[in-house]
C-alpha cells in the first residue's frame, strides 16, 4: 500500500485557492468529454433530435409550402423556398430542445447524481455551470449541422461561409436558451416533466417568434401578436441564425441575444449560488433529500 | 494515525439550518479527526442528509462554521472541497461510461488530467480491486461494485476527508461487511478521516467515534461504547433508543 500513501499525500491535491489556468482547461475538456461519450452511448436522443426538425422540413414545409408565399424579405434577395425560409427557425428548435432539455435534467431526472458530483469540484460554480452549457452547446452544434447537410439535399443551399458564420453565432444561441433552461429550472417546481415545459415554454416560444413565418404575416394576422413575437429573444436568435447562415450579421439581433444570453447567465448563477437560490430554499435537488 | 497537532480532518461547530419554517438542524457541532472513523447515526429525517449537502456545500449554512482541515468552507471554498471526497446516497456513477471514463471525468473536474490522471485511475481501480473491468460500462457491476468504484472516484484527488451517506444502501450483507472492512482500512493505513452517515446500529464497533443524530441535533458525541456506558444501557442500540427519545424495542406497546 506504500503506493498509495504516496498517491494520498497532498502533492496535487492543494490547487487552491489560485487553481491554475491548465486545471481550468482540464475542467472544462472533461466536461465536454463525458457529454460527448454521453452522446455516443445515447444515439436514441440524437436521432429524436434530428427527426424533429426534418419532419417539419420534410412534411410541414412542403404542405405549407402552397399556402405562404414567402416575399422577399431581408436576408433574401429573391423568392425563397418556404423550406429555405423555415431551415434557420428549425435549428432554433433543435437548440430550443436540446437547451431545455439538457439543463432541466440536470435538476430533474437522472442527471441529478451528476449535478451533485459537478458541484463538489473546488472550481467556481459558475465556471462549472458554464462549462455544462457549453458541453451542452457543442452537442446541438453537431445536431444543426447534420441537419443542415441532411436539409441542402432539400434544397436549402446557403454559402459555404454562411456555415462558417452559423458556428459562432450558434455557440451564443446556444448558450442563451441553455441558461434559459437554467433559470426556469429554478423558477418553477411544478415543470417536473418535460410535456409540461413542451406546452408551457417550448411551443408559445416557438410559435411567437419568427421561426415558421415572417413577422409581418403575423402584423396582418393580429398587431398584439406581431408585438409579442418581436420581444421573444428567440425570435431575434433565430433571425441572427437566418442571416447568419447567410452569411451576414444582424447586429440589432446580435446585441440583443448577446444581452439576453449575459441576463440569463447572470440569473442562473444567482440561482444556484451556494448563499441564495433554489438548492438552499429546497435542501437540493429531489431525489437527494 | 492521528496528525500531530494538526486541524480535524472535520470540523462543524455551530451549524443551524432551516428550510422555511422547518428547522433541519439545530446547533449542530461535531468533530472527525484525521485517522479516526467516525460514525453519524440517525434515523432517517435526522438531518444526515442536510448536514451532508452543507458540506459538500450544496448550500451553505445559514450559521456556524464547517472546516476541512481547517479550511473553511465558505470563505475558502475551493481549498475545502480539493481536500474532502464524497460517496452520495444516490447512485451518481454514468452508468454508460466505462469504469475509466467516469474515473477520469472526476479527476477532470479536480483538474487532473492526462497521463496523471490515468495513472491515478488505475492505481484506485487495482485498489478497490476493479483493475480488469476498468473498460467495462459501469451498468454492468454489481451493487456492491459500484459503491466501491465510488469510492475509488472519491479518493483520486487525494482528499484527507472522506464523506459517506449511507452508502451500504441496498447491499446484502457480504457486500456490506466487505465495504465497511475497505473504509475501515483507508482510515487505518492512510490516516484518513471518514464520516460515515448511516441509521445501521451494527455497522458501527465499539471503538469507533459516533455522533447520534436526532430531529437537527447532536445527542451524544464520543467514542461508541463508552457512550453506551455513559447511558448505563446494555448495548448500543438500547442507548441509541434512549438517546433518541423511543423506548427500548422491547418495552414497545403494540
Amino acid at each position: 500500500m506504500s503506493d498509495l500513501a504516496a498517491l494520498a499525500t497532498p502533492v496535487a491535491a492543494p490547487r487552491a485557492p489560485g487553481l491554475p489556468l491548465s486545471g481550468y482547461a482540464v475542467c472544462l475538456g472533461g466536461i465536454v468529454w463525458r457529454e460527448g461519450l454521453r452522446f455516443l452511448s445515447q444515439r436514441g436522443r440524437f436521432f429524436s433530435a434530428l427527426v424533429r426538425p426534418l419532419v417539419w422540413l420534410f412534411i410541414f414545409a412542403a404542405g405549407f409550402r402552397a399556402v405562404l408565399g414567402v416575399s422577399i424579405i431581408p436576408p433574401y434577395e429573391t423568392y425563397v423556398l418556404y423550406e429555405v425560409y423555415v431551415a434557420p427557425g428549425l435549428v432554433g428548435m433543435i437548440q430550443l430542445f436540446n437547451g431545455l432539455q439538457s439543463s432541466l435534467s440536470m435538476v430533474y431526472d437522472r442527471e441529478v447524481g451528476a449535478m451533485r458530483i459537478l458541484l463538489v469540484s473546488p472550481f467556481p460554480r459558475s465556471f462549472l455551470l458554464l462549462s455544462k452549457l457549453v458541453a451542452g452547446v457543442c452537442v446541438s452544434l453537431l445536431q444543426a449541422y447534420v441537419f443542415l447537410a441532411i436539409a441542402y439535399l432539400w434544397e436549402v443551399e446557403p454559402p459555404l461561409h454562411g456555415y462558417l458564420l452559423l458556428l459562432p453565432v450558434l455557440m451564443l444561441t446556444g448558450l442563451m436558451l441553455g441558461a434559459l433552461g437554467l433559470v426556469l429550472s429554478s423558477l418553477f417546481r411544478q415543470l417536473e416533466n418535460f410535456a409540461s415545459v413542451m406546452n408551457f415554454v417550448i411551443f408559445p416560444t416557438f410559435f411567437a417568434s419568427s421561426a415558421l413565418y415572417p413577422l409581418w404575416r403575423m402584423r396582418e394576422a393580429s398587431p398584439l401578436l406581431y408585438e409579442i413575437c418581436r420581444l421573444n429573444p428567440f425570435t431575434h436568435a433565430v433571425e441572427l441564425i437566418r442571416f447568419a447562415l447567410h452569411g451576414q450579421i444582424e447586429w440589432t439581433a446580435l446585441g440583443i441575444v448577446s444581452g439576453v444570453t449575459a441576463m440569463l447567465l447572470g440569473l442562473a448563477f444567482a440561482a444556484y449560488n451556494p448563499s441564495k437560490g433554489l438548492m438552499m430554499r429546497r435542501g437540493g435537488p429531489p431525489g437527494a433529500a | 494515525m492521528e496528525t500531530d497537532g494538526g486541524p480535524a480532518a472535520l470540523s462543524v461547530s455551530g451549524v443551524s439550518h432551516a428550510f422555511g419554517a422547518r428547522r433541519a438542524l439545530v446547533d449542530v457541532g461535531l468533530e472527525v479527526p484525521a485517522g479516526a472513523f467516525t460514525a453519524l447515526l440517525g434515523l432517517n429525517g435526522a438531518g444526515k442528509t442536510t448536514l451532508f449537502s452543507l458540506v459538500t456545500r450544496l448550500y451553505d449554512s445559514r450559521s456556524g462554521s464547517i472546516r476541512v482541515l481547517g479550511h473553511d468552507m465558505r470563505t475558502a471554498s475551493a481549498a475545502a472541497l480539493s481536500r474532502l471526497g464524497v460517496v452520495f446516497q444516490a447512485r451518481t456513477l454514468d452508468l454508460d461510461l466505462t469504469l475509466q471514463q467516469n474515473l477520469l471525468y472526476h479527476a477532470a473536474l479536480h483538474g487532473i488530467g492526462g497521463r496523471e490522471a490515468r495513472a491515478r485511475a488505475a492505481r484506485l481501480l487495482a485498489r478497490v480491486g476493479l483493475a480488469e473491468r476498468a473498460r467495462d460500462p459501469a451498468r454492468d457491476l454489481s451493487g456492491g461494485q459500484m459503491r466501491r468504484l465510488e469510492i475509488a472516484r472519491a479518493l483520486l484527488h487525494s482528499p484527507r476527508l472522506l464523506l459517506l451517506d449511507e452508502p451500504t444502501v441496498g447491499l446484502d450483507v457480504e457486500a456490506r461487511r466487505s465495504l465497511l472492512r475497505e473504509v475501515r482500512r483507508l482510515v487505518a493505513e492512510e490516516g484518513l478521516g471518514v464520516l460515515w452517515a448511516t441509521h445501521l446500529i451494527d455497522e458501527i464497533e465499539p471503538g469507533d467515534r459516533l455522533v447520534v443524530l436526532d430531529e437537527g441535533r447532536v445527542r451524544a458525541s464520543g467514542v461508541a461504547g463508552e457512550i453506551v456506558a455513559r447511558s448505563g444501557q446494555g448495548s448500543l442500540e438500547a442507548a441509541f433508543m434512549r438517546l433518541v427519545g423511543e423506548a427500548p424495542a422491547g418495552d414497545r406497546a403494540a
